[in-house]
């Protein structure tokens, strides 16, 4: 196992390199003066704008430059944000657990549904409920969930009336950020109400953002589950006169969850993905949103450093999909 | 003698698209896809018949009007106006050819761009093929839509450079794929057989293994022209994509945000048809890939 993780580490290094590299190279391709792009500043003096190429090293051969990048990133200085003059990191940290809490729910409700739905869809293969929830799957990965989330304002927001349009919490309320999640923070807040109205404001962001990986997970189980059904010990399990119940669940369910379990980590670029859209839709501030405003506000640093974390964050959850992987399926390991 | 070769040669290929229809038959949902693609195409290229109006002109005595069998709609606007006076069908008409130009295009270079390179890191294999991948996997470790975002910023927004950058995206997929099926078919006998035969890297690579490669290729660029169409629909939603007065779908529930609450038809109908012709296009992707790939025949 050890040699397993090793293994998967070294081959990190080098797309870790390269998203390094892609990052620092982004700023300097940008049309414009990148020295001006990332002070922010315009029409300066030709000793301002020498006495900033310093600052920012600019003035270095570009090697340089990307070693000393690599250095303040290792240090974890990722730079200052143009536009509120803050630390990148600092602003990611702040913002970062908003968008995990829409994201884990939203993976929540899409696992909670998607596994079951395609459990059943497989063992009730060619029925109305397989039909139905299948047809209904290949709409929910077709669905531009930008529409999607702004449809389910009109409804719920517009003619019902029952959730808020927009943001994590109602205004009424405010409370220290222990956790920086709203559903545990309001909660230890001990406010009345608080916490209805956290969880009223994120029941549509995270409906939306499940529908895609919902989908997806959804049909993913049905066939994993098609597949393993069709197998030997399968079928010496009924042979054996097992309950169908018991060979369902212990020995279908149990192997068909292996490549289920990797799609349901896949889905974190997607979810990531999706949440720059859902993030947009509800105001909900997150990175996504942070994202998007900062590449509308020409706000490079937090652009560069942004992408660097992101992308970062990715890989590292591949690689934690990669070694569950190996601990359920002892086969991988192996070879 | 070559005569009797050319003939057999066209027999096998009518046999094979004979089976291929065959299976794709027995999918109902993907002839359905087929035929609302089919219906797509037709209505993009005969766009400017079929539109009652010009896309852009706005009518300054009828905005946001609602569609004909709501109270105050007009005849003359069958599915109501937007908020500066523009014919919504007109719009959505013209919007079909956007969204298959968009996909077509990003779809060919992606393919392109992707089956070149995965032939050179399969066939070549060692440090090409080592450092083609790691560059392939840096790709892939960024969300699709924020690498997306990122390369317009560079390039500056507006479609071709939105489309450009879908397709940057999409390469790796195509890449990956023709490496994997390369690598597989260069342990068989025919392609030893041919080179034995004299033939050079080049013939190899793309008349001798490229062909039986295609299958995987052809329903990834089917999964991969509804992801296009969707991709560039929220590139032009978050306002990087084809720019206003464009009738493009995404655009056009960009500019319709603020009167979700007023006008549904502004919002409801661009996302339907984004929704339509996605959807079509996915449903024939499931047929293809259960005509195409032998592997899932059987399930």
């Amino acid at each position: 196992m050890v040699r397993f993780l090793l293994s998967k580490l070294l081959y990190l290094i080098p797309t870790f390199l390269g998203i390094t590299i892609v990052a620092f190279g982004f700023v300097r391709i940008l049309p414009g003066d990148p020295v001006l792009l990332m002070a922010g500043e315009r029409g300066v003096s030709p000793e301002r704008h020498a006495e900033l190429s310093a600052q920012l090293g600019f003035d270095k051969p570009v090697v340089m430059q990307y070693f000393d990048f690599l250095g303040r990133l290792l240090q974890g200085d990722l730079g200052n944000s143009l536009v509120t003059k803050k630390p990148v990191l600092t602003e990611f940290l702040a913002l970062f657990p908003a968008t995990v809490e829409l994201g884990l729910c939203a993976i929540l409700i899409a696992t909670l549904i998607g596994v079951p739905v395609g459990v059943l869809a497989a063992i009730k293969r060619g029925s109305w409920f397989d039909q139905i929830s299948m047809t209904s799957a290949l709409v929910g990965f077709s669905m531009p969930i930008f529409w999607w989330g702004l449809l389910l304002i009109i409804f719920f927001s517009g003619f019902l009336g029952w959730t808020p349009v927009s943001g994590r919490i109602s205004l009424m309320y405010y409370f220290p950020q222990v956790t920086g999640f709203m559903l545990i923070d309001s909660l230890i807040s001990g406010q009345e109400g608080a916490f209805t109205s956290a969880v009223s404001h994120l029941i549509l962001p995270s409906v939306v953002l499940a529908t895609i990986p919902l989908a997806v997970i959804a049909r993913q189980t049905r066939s994993a589950m098609l597949e393993v059904m069709g197998e030997d010990y399968v079928r010496t399990a009924r042979a054996k006169g097992m309950p169908r119940r018991r060979v369902i669940g212990v020995h279908a369910l149990r192997n068909a969850m292996i490549p289920v379990v990797t799609t349901i980590g896949l889905q974190i670029g997607v979810l990531i993905a999706g949440a720059i859209l859902t993030e947009t839709i509800f105001s909900w501030p997150g990175i996504g949103k942070w994202m998007i405003d900062s590449i509308s506000r020409r706000d490079y640093p937090v652009v560069q450093s942004g992408l660097l974390l992101i992308a970062g964050m990715v890989m590292v959850v591949n690689l934690l999909v990669d070694l569950t992987y190996g601990l359920i399926n002892p086969r991988i390991r192996a070879s | 003698m070559s005569d009797t070769v050319q003939l057999s040669s066209s027999a096998i290929r009518r046999q094979m698209l004979a089976e291929f229809w065959f299976y794709f038959r027995q999918n109902r949902g993907a002839v359905a896809g087929l035929f609302v693609f089919v219906l797509l195409v037709l209505t993009a290229i005969f766009a400017p018949v079929l539109a009652p109006h010009n896309p852009t002109m706005q009518y300054r005595d009828a905005f946001l009007l609602p569609p004909v069998w709501q109270e105050g709609g007009r005849a003359e606007f069958l599915l109501g106006t937007d908020a500066v006076g523009r014919d919504m069908l007109s719009r959505l008409i013209f919007g079909a050819q956007y969204s298959l130009f968009i996909g077509i295009v990003v779809v060919a270079i992606a393919l392109v761009g992707g089956v070149i390179i995965g032939l050179i890191a399969g066939f070549f294999r060692g440090w090409v093929d080592a450092v083609i991948m790691r560059v392939m996997d840096v790709i892939l470790a960024f969300p699709s839509l924020l690498l997306a975002l990122v390369l317009v910023a560079i390039l500056g927004p507006g479609l071709t450079n939105a489309m450009i950058a879908i397709a940057i995206v999409y390469q790796p997929h195509f890449a990956r794929l023709t490496r994997a099926a390369v690598m597989g078919e260069m342990q068989r006998e025919y392609v030893t057989a041919a080179r034995v035969a004299g033939a050079g890297n080049l013939r190899l690579m793309f008349k001798t293994i490229l062909p039986n490669c295609l299958g995987p290729l052809i329903v990834q660029a089917t999964l991969s022209f509804s992801s296009a169409v969707l991709d560039s629909a929220a590139l032009g939603f978050l306002g990087m994509g084809a720019q206003p007065p464009a009738p493009e779908w995404g655009t056009m529930l960009a500019e319709a945000r603020e009167f979700i609450l007023r006008a549904w038809w502004v919002v409801t109908l661009p996302g339907l048809a984004i929704l339509v012709s996605v959807l079509a296009i996915n449903m024939m992707g499931d047929g293809l890939r259960d005509a195409l790939d032998p592997k899932l025949k059987r399930s």
